[in-house]
């Protein structure tokens, strides 16, 4: 039965040195699933099944054999925040479609690692398998580290995300008169997901003297390079191009984020290979190589506050561009998370990107930030862009190394980038390639 | 502004019969605050001090009922049902006078959304919950 990946498999050190395997894996192979608003219920459209047609066409893609994959790193959890309707009965009708995996809601609401050997026999040489949790951000760590210490030569990394009908948050423990646990310190005050990162955001503007508004230049880019990434959601379904206008009228959801700073959930998934660079060499794609992982753990407290985000954010950057043997003018492009738009801001001040420093990233937004601008800022778009994934960022660096990005190729050379999150206070990133030194 | 009750457990029961007293106490490290000198206090309880860990000795310290707003936000559409009403209002992170890791919520009552005066001062009072009548602790804004 796989496990969570050790403590040991993630860089969390404050000065790490070189990684040890630094350009010695690489990433070969991409596959999507499509994307929905929400699961229809349908089998075919279940997020297990979406799984398989990610990994199959992440396979195809790196050009291997089904049976040359030796390992599988996922995230178990597949749920934007949307979770089995408490009391109503499992869809048996899907279920029975498919062959089991350990729990009841795997394949519908959850991924195994055993239902996705169970439904895929033609992955008939893993001998490998672990858990990243939280995202694909975390799962990229535990895979590079796994191939890094030569646990499995050829890994097959998965992320999904199920969306059920309905507003999720709403009703259950919120809906009732009393309330328990740790939410007894939030709940009675009405907190959502996006206040702490509206609080944050507050004691930003008041300390560098900026406005939301400020931020409608970033929103109008990562929308636009959101339309140019046809796995996306946006593109797929809803290509519409959002204005200044658009997003300083937008409601507030809880002031200062509105709608716009916000990410939509949906159902996909989302599979990657990643192999030795010796074996890449022979694979179909481009190797792109990674030269560094790592990650930053969150300290626990009723809210993290600007001095923990900037704290963080700069412990993150140094982590990550000393680990990697770079400075922030080695980097060519970023992919830094924004699944609330306003952690963009800390991660890239503090990785010192484009020259900035703290305060800055605001009037960097109001210059060009574009893919044809010298220092491309988030060409994936992100979640904004593309909706509620947490892997555009990597599908992008890997696609825009590679020279595959489409649309969205961005201008210069694309030889280093850097994606990951997903909070500021916390996360797992990685440093990207063109060359393995 | 009805806000969904409390139900005291065995870390949290000191803090909320205090509460049900109109006193104010929160967790104080004593190894912490001996070595170093500093009231070392933390709010939200937790079972460990979030500085050393399991080598401190954790107990309740009754405290001045004083802060100061470190941020605040307005909410218009929160996730808890009996708050919907009253949307939108404020919610604002009050710090310890005392000690500034020691964080609390408030709605501030009788400061407008929008008016809100950043790192003011603020004292505590006391609210009732509807739903078990559990007393919590909410902040206003100190007058000039």
């Amino acid at each position: 039965m796989a496990e969570n990946a050790p403590a040991d498999f993630y860089r969390t050190q404050e000065n790490p040195g070189l990684w040890e395997h630094r350009g010695k894996v690489a990433a070969v192979g991409i596959g999507h699933s499509p994307t929905a608003r929400r699961w229809d219920g349908q089998a075919s459209t279940s997020i297990g099944a979406w799984a398989m047609v990610a990994i199959r066409n992440a396979i195809e893609d790196a050009g291997i054999s089904p049976s040359d994959v030796d390992g599988l790193v996922l995230d178990r959890s597949t749920t934007t925040g949307a979770w089995w309707p408490e009391g109503d009965p499992l869809p048996e009708d899907v279920i029975s479609q498919f062959q089991p995996g350990i729990e009841p809601f795997d394949g519908i609401a959850a991924l195994s690692s055993e239902w996705i050997l169970n439904n895929m026999p033609e992955l008939d040489n893993v001998s490998f398998s672990m858990y990243g949790p939280g995202c694909m951000s975390n799962v990229i760590c535990v895979a590079a580290e796994a191939i890094g210490r030569g646990l499995a030569n050829t890994v097959v990394l998965l992320k999904a995300w199920h969306n059920f009908p309905g507003r999720y948050y709403q009703g259950g423990a919120n809906a009732r008169p009393l309330v328990e646990g740790p939410a007894v310190w939030r709940n009675p005050w009405g907190v959502s997901a996006a206040t702490g990162d509206g609080w944050t955001f507050q004691e930003y503007m008041a300390k560098y003297g900026k406005t939301h508004d400020m931020m409608a230049p970033f929103i109008v880019e990562e929308k636009k390079n959101g339309l140019m990434f046809p796995e996306g959601f946006f593109a797929q379904h809803r290509p519409d191009e959002v204005t200044v206008e658009d997003y300083v009228n937008a409601r507030w959801i809880v002031e200062p984020m509105n709608l716009f700073d916000h990410d939509m959930p949906i159902h996909v998934a989302v599979a990657y290979v990643f192999t030795t660079a010796e074996r890449a060499a022979d694979m179909a794609q481009t190797p792109v190589y990674i030269l560094n992982h790592g990650t930053t753990r969150p300290k626990f407290g009723l809210t993290q506050g600007l001095d923990n985000a900037e704290a963080s954010t700069d412990s993150t950057g140094r982590k990550m561009l000393d680990g990697a043997g770079i400075t922030s003018d080695d980097l060519s492009f970023e992919n830094m998370y924004e699944g609330f738009t306003t952690f963009h801001n800390y991660f890239i001040e503090g990785l010192g990107f484009a020259g900035i420093q703290r305060g800055e990233a605001l009037d960097l937004y109001a210059g060009d930030i574009s893919i044809t601008s010298d220092k491309p800022v988030s060409p994936s778009g992100g979640n904004q862009g593309g909706g509620r994934t947490r892997i555009w960022m990597h599908t992008d660096t890997i696609q825009q190394i590679q020279g595959r990005a489409g649309d969205r190729q961005i201008r210069v050379p694309a030889e280093i980038g850097i994606s990951g999150g997903p909070m500021p206070q916390g996360g797992d990133f990685t440093i990207w390639s063109s060359t393995p030194d | 502004m009805p806000k969904q009750s409390p139900v005291p457990d065995e870390l949290t029961q000191p803090f909320f019969d205090a509460c049900n007293e109109d006193r104010l106490v929160v967790q104080r490290c004593n190894e912490c605050t001996e070595l170093d000198g500093l009231l070392m206090l933390q709010h939200p309880p937790s079972e460990e001090c979030r500085r050393c860990g399991p080598h401190g000795t954790l107990e309740w310290h009754e405290v001045s009922g004083r802060g100061r707003i470190q941020s605040y936000v307005t909410m218009y559409d929160t996730p808890v049902a009996s708050l919907q009403e009253d949307q939108p209002f404020n919610i604002a992170v009050v710090e310890l006078w005392e000690d500034k890791n020691a964080l609390f919520l408030s709605h501030l009552p009788g400061t407008p959304v929008r008016e809100v005066p950043m790192g003011a001062e603020v004292r505590v009072v006391f609210e009732v919950t509807p739903a078990n009548g559990q007393k919590v602790a909410e902040w206003e804004v100190v007058g000039d």
